[in-house]
């Protein structure tokens, strides 16, 4: 093989490299879903809406369980688990639980603790704490350890259908309405769901556990 | 300088300073003041502390192993400075140096100093392991533990530590009808003993002003021990890479007197009761597998195939 040949298949392949430890960087580690950003209305408060998949169908895992939040300009559901929020100041989430149920590996998650008052609303009912051990009847939790924050959203009946397209816009599903205040301190608080939804890794804690923009995601405080 | 060397009388080699003891009582006060510095001066002050009895102990062993190690460096760095001062080339001599010879003597003590040297840390290392004091020197000894702490069994506080993704939880005795909370609070003056496990994957659970640190792995109870002796706030950390937000698995553990400690524990019962009826039967793990309630629940939501699995049989689950 002649010099200029050597020296060339040589360049190649470290351009081939150099491309796919970008393409690591850029997909992996620089890739972030987009950012929700909510500022407070006339009455000081900010009003969130997400929702809980059993699929996800807009993006490159179409079996992963995903949240969706509800865009507060377009209105449209985008597929991102990052929102912002202003600092010490109350929340109203409205989650729209259409996934199914899997009982929670550690009942203690069932207690919901960190809102205003100490309970949420299942589908306009005042709980504190959800079996889901009784009757299968919790799909995920959305909880923010970093503020004490843990809310188990409850699963449509056993009996129903699953929406079947994400984001969800009909279907059955249960409805979670909690409040709890944002720190006064500015900062990024991740958040999680505690049950192992992560359909086909091991044990469920794979896939969309780990995924910043299906079970997780960051809650960004601003001043 | 070869001929000169040749051509200089007998007896200009007597003249040659005795290194050997030159170098050992420039070494002798570095190594004094330097052990003295550490035991007294920054030996206090070691990590982990001596907020317990395992952070007692740690604190003591590195204290000691430093105080065996600063001499042995101290006698490094000065040979070494000694020979770059008197030992140098001097301007305009191209000379090479003497042929070095072997020194039985030399090696043989450094050999004999060496080894004395490790055998006796090895001795030390192994009775503080065992020491009553220590009782595992706050390590994870496995399911049946080896080295015990000093009182009954009846005296020993037992709490259940949980670790799961990305949180540790804690469950108290039976005394406090087991409830489980996200708090880690001790009584002063008692010994604990951790029961750590995971449901999940593998984390560690690393108490760090307790001496405490034993890994959490599914289905085994890790037990470690520690003495708290000191009021004040302590970091539990995770210390094992657990997945995406392993960095932000940590909390902090409160010491408090044994009076604050009922108290808190007989509030917190009540407060948890509603959650505390759901938990499962208690056991030495936290495997959800056996959780006969949650196997039914699977059961019930279509969700498993084999009774207790997570997912369908095909998926993959913890080996």
């Amino acid at each position: 093989m002649s010099l200029p040949v050597r020296i060339g298949t040589l360049i190649v392949a470290f351009l081939l490299v150099a491309a796919g430890g970008a393409f690591l960087v850029v997909h992996y580690f620089l890739f972030k879903p987009p950012t929700e950003v909510f500022n407070a209305g006339p009455s000081g408060q900010v009003n969130i809406t997400m929702q809980e998949d059993p699929q996800n169908t807009v993006s490159t895992h179409p079996d992963w369980v995903s949240y969706f939040i509800k865009n507060p300009t377009t209105g449209k559901w985008d597929h991102t688990t990052i929102f912002q929020v202003p600092a010490n100041t109350r929340i109203n989430m409205t989650i729209l639980g259409y996934d199914g149920c899997t009982p929670l590996r550690n009942p203690f998650w069932g207690k919901v603790t960190g809102t205003i008052g100490g309970y949420e609303l299942v589908n306009g009912k005042k709980v504190r704490v959800l079996n889901s051990y009784s009757g299968c009847n919790v799909g995920h939790t959305f909880s923010i350890p970093g503020i004490g924050l843990n809310v188990p959203m409850g699963s449509p009946s056993l009996s129903a259908t699953l929406c079947g397209t994400s984001p969800c816009t009909s279907g059955p599903h249960a409805v979670m309405q909690f409040s709890f205040m944002t720190p006064k301190a500015t900062g990024t608080y991740f958040w999680q769901c505690r049950i192992p939804c992560g359909g086909g890794f091991i044990d469920g804690f794979g896939g969309p556990m780990q995924t910043i923009g299906f079970m997780t995601g960051n809650m960004e405080v601003v001043s | 300088m070869a001929a000169e060397a040749e051509a200089a009388p007998q007896g200009t080699e007597a003249a040659e300073p005795n290194h050997g003891l030159r170098i050992f009582l420039i070494w002798l006060p570095i190594a004094v003041a330097a052990d003295l510095l550490l035991w007294f001066v920054y030996g206090p002050h070691m990590p982990p502390g001596d907020m317990a009895s395992a952070a007692n102990g740690q604190q003591f062993d590195i204290k000691v192993m430093s105080v065996m190690a600063a001499p042995v460096m101290a006698f490094v760095l000065t040979y070494a400075a000694y020979a770059l001062i008197v030992w140098r080339q001097r301007p305009g001599d191209d000379t090479d140096g003497p042929a070095i010879h072997g020194n039985t003597k030399i090696q043989a003590t450094w050999i004999t100093v060496t080894s004395v040297i490790v055998l006796a840390l090895f001795g030390f290392g192994t009775y503080e392991l065992a020491n009553p004091h220590s009782a595992g020197a706050g390590s994870g000894e496995g399911p049946s533990p080896i080295w015990k702490p000093p009182v009954a069994a009846s005296k020993i506080l037992q709490i259940q530590v949980i670790a799961q993704q990305w949180k540790f939880t804690y469950r108290y005795p039976k005394q406090y009808d087991y409830f489980e909370t996200n708090q880690l609070v001790l009584p002063a003056d008692t010994w604990v003993q951790f029961n750590v496990t995971s449901l999940d994957v593998i984390h560690s659970f690393w108490a760090y002003q307790l001496g405490v640190k034993a890994d959490a792995n599914p289905g085994v109870n890790n037990i470690a021990y520690s003495e708290p002796t000191q009021l004040g706030t302590f970091v539990v950390r995770c210390a094992e890479l657990c997945g995406l937000w392993h960095g932000a698995m940590f909390d902090y553990g409160h010491v408090v007197t044994q009076a604050q400690f009922r108290l808190w524990a007989t509030r917190t019962e009540t407060q948890l009761a509603d959650v505390t009826a759901l938990l499962p039967p208690y056991a030495t793990t936290y495997d959800p597998t056996v959780i006969k309630q949650m196997s039914a629940a699977m059961v019930k939501g279509g969700l498993t195939g084999a009774p207790g699995l997570f997912y369908p049989p095909q998926d993959p689950v913890q080996p």
